[in-house]
């Protein structure tokens, strides 16, 4: 019989890993990144592996793509009646993938990529905002469709997730035939949920995306907060609203990645305390405006998002995180291992400080 | 005797070191494989590449050096033995480590040496050449550490909240300013003449095993941390 939560311990810990090009070119194979994360077999347990490319689509660039797990037929029916209303339906298909005998149970996996139709929109909405509308239509079809789960919702940008080892999940997902100007990757060790195909890292929301080593303490006191701005946790699980505090602060507040780290991980009372008196003012405000978007407890990420990544560690570093640089490719990894085994030459690894985050941007004019 | 690790898992790794018949080992091309050193038995092992977490774990009466840098928990309860980095260290350097020494050419990461304990002929002892995280020497029960500080230039290379816990041990820092963020259980004093003689032999040491000229340390204070009470922690819970 299954062992429920608590009944059995499995000692490991999650793994992650961000590889980015800063001059935007799709330079990184889909192959680099499982090589990274394969190192850290032992820190994952087989109940989670997922990967996030940026810059995957360029035929498609201008398109939201849509991966979607479904249970069953009926529920692949009734999500692409929905989005046929709705949206112009550029290409649909089966997200290819080879037989992987350590991945099993895959639900039925879909990839669309949708132009949404603002006149059919308008008729039903009125105004509205375009990114509010895709963020409306994947809670809506992950609430409502009994059996249908949309986990990836940007522009030239994918999420590939299952239950297994990392490298199992990217062997499964065929990611050598995909290049990337950045990648990023999770191996999992799943602490208070069982293991699922959905719950997954990465977990996004449009651009965005979020792999994480930890547990967040204040999951509950983030949740409440977060759902009075209409997102809904309903996976029940800490990262996920890591993914929905960073597109709540960045598309709806306009804050820049620096000032949500400070948000998130905010320096201690102590440490403002020896500021200057302009940065105190500041970290105060920012304490105090938003102290429900605190989070407390181990993580480190990865946030991937549109032509950038931030990495950051709670301001204690409770887990571990190492950066490199070279050749205008950056390299983030719970382990140095994982970078060496894909830049065995790389010069200068550093680890971040607790609360210090590393934010690489990527340039737009890749040749 | 050489063992290439290149593509071998951790427990095949460490149990072709372990049935090794010499007492020399070189290991090659490590990357990422973990308790390398634990459960072996008088052995001197040279070791090339990136090790994986939990290197010298429970070490006992070994000697490892390393030519690269190494991951977390280097030396993790480990009893006694010399570990001797020519790199950097990741996250709790010596962690809970009861004997022996483990000497870091570069920095270390946090919370380096915390729950570190002594008893009679077992002193251990942590040198790390660098910059150190925050929390180092939390919870300290026993035995030194001894932050060298190069390339912290005019800052203070310890992190915050050093000596959090501390109860016994001492602490050594080389530091252009007094470090601050230090908690109320903990003194700290410029280095006397006393202090110095305790860490020369441990400078000396560093020096040798990293090959390098005793005069760039000269030129900074050496501060002493240390509990400021024999047992601060008598009366927390009990009233006697």
């Amino acid at each position: 019989m299954l062992k429920k939560e608590g009944e059995i311990r499995i000692p490991s810990g999650c793994a992650i890993s961000g590889i980015i090009d800063r001059t935007g070119r799709q330079s990184i194979n889909g192959r680099t990144i499982v090589d990274s994360i394969a190192v850290m077999h032992d820190r994952s347990n087989g109940l989670g592996g997922g990967f996030a490319g940026y810059g995957i689509y360029p035929d498609y660039a201008d398109s939201y793509a849509f991966h979607v797990f479904y249970d069953d037929l009926k529920a692949r029916q009734e999500t692409e009646r929905y989005l046929d209303r709705y949206f112009d339906v550029v290409n649909m298909s089966r997200i290819p993938v080879r037989p992987n005998r350590n991945v099993v149970d895959a639900p039925l996996i879909w990839r669309y990529f949708v132009n949404p139709l603002f006149n059919r929109i308008q008729e039903d909405e009125g105004e509205i905002d375009e990114k509010k509308f895709i963020v409306e239509t994947v809670f809506y079809v992950n609430t409502y469709i009994d059996g249908a789960y949309i986990f990836s919702s940007g522009k030239n940008m994918g999420i590939f997730k299952g239950v297994g080892f990392p490298e199992d999940i990217g062997d499964f997902y065929k990611l050598e035939d995909y290049d990337a100007y950045c990648w990023t990757a999770h191996g999992r060790y799943p602490t208070n949920t069982p293991g699922w195909w959905g719950g997954c890292h990465p977990f996004a929301l449009l651009d965005h995306s979020i792999v994480h080593n930890g547990e967040i303490s204040s999951y509950d006191a983030n949740r409440r907060y977060i759902e009075m701005f209409d997102y809904k946790c309903n996976l029940l699980t800490d990262t996920e609203v890591i993914t929905y505090i960073i597109d709540y602060l960045k598309r709806k507040k306009g804050f820049e990645y620096e000032d949500i780290a400070k948000i998130i991980a905010a320096p201690f009372w102590e440490e403002i305390d020896h500021m200057s008196e302009k940065e105190a003012r500041k970290m105060k405000l920012l304490r105090n405006t938003y102290s429900s978007l605190l989070i407390t407890g181990p993580f480190s990420i990865i946030c991937g998002f549109d032509h950038g990544l931030m990495a950051l560690n709670d301001r204690l570093k409770l887990r571990s995180m190492v950066a490199g640089e070279k050749d205008d490719v950056v390299y983030i990894a719970s382990e140095e291992a994982a970078i060496r085994r894909v830049c065995p030459d790389i010069d200068g690894i550093w680890a971040p400080r607790g609360g210090e985050p590393i934010i690489v941007h990527a340039s737009k004019e890749a040749m | 005797m050489i063992i290439d690790a290149t593509n071998k898992y951790y427990k095949q790794l460490n149990e072709e070191i372990k049935h090794t018949q010499t007492h020399d080992i070189t290991v090659k091309n490590v990357l990422g494989q973990r308790y390398i050193g634990t459960g072996v038995k008088d052995k001197k092992m040279t070791v090339y590449g990136t090790p994986g977490n939990a290197m010298g774990a429970y070490l006992d009466n070994i000697d490892i050096e390393v030519f690269g840098n190494v991951q977390d928990a280097v030396g993790d309860t480990m009893n006694d033995g010399h570990i001797v980095v020519h790199g950097k260290a990741g996250d709790t350097l010596g962690y809970a480590m009861r004997g022996g020494s483990i000497y870091v050419k570069g920095d270390a990461g946090y919370r380096v040496g915390i729950h570190m304990k002594a008893y009679q002929d077992k002193q251990p002892v942590i040198v790390v050449g660098g910059c150190v995280g925050s929390f180092l020497g939390e919870y300290q029960a026993g035995g030194t550490i001894l932050v060298l500080g190069l390339g912290s230039q005019d800052s203070s290379p310890i992190g915050n909240y050093c000596g959090t816990g501390m109860h016994g041990g001492n602490m050594y820092i080389r530091s252009a300013v007094k470090p601050e963020f230090l908690p109320p259980q903990v003194s700290i004093e410029l280095c006397d003449s006393k202090d110095m003689a305790v860490i020369q032999p441990l400078i000396d040491q560093f020096c040798e095993y990293f090959d390098i000229k005793e005069d760039i340390l000269r030129d900074k204070p050496y501060y002493h941390i240390f509990p400021n009470a024999d047992n601060p922690y008598k009366s927390l819970y009990t009233s006697y």
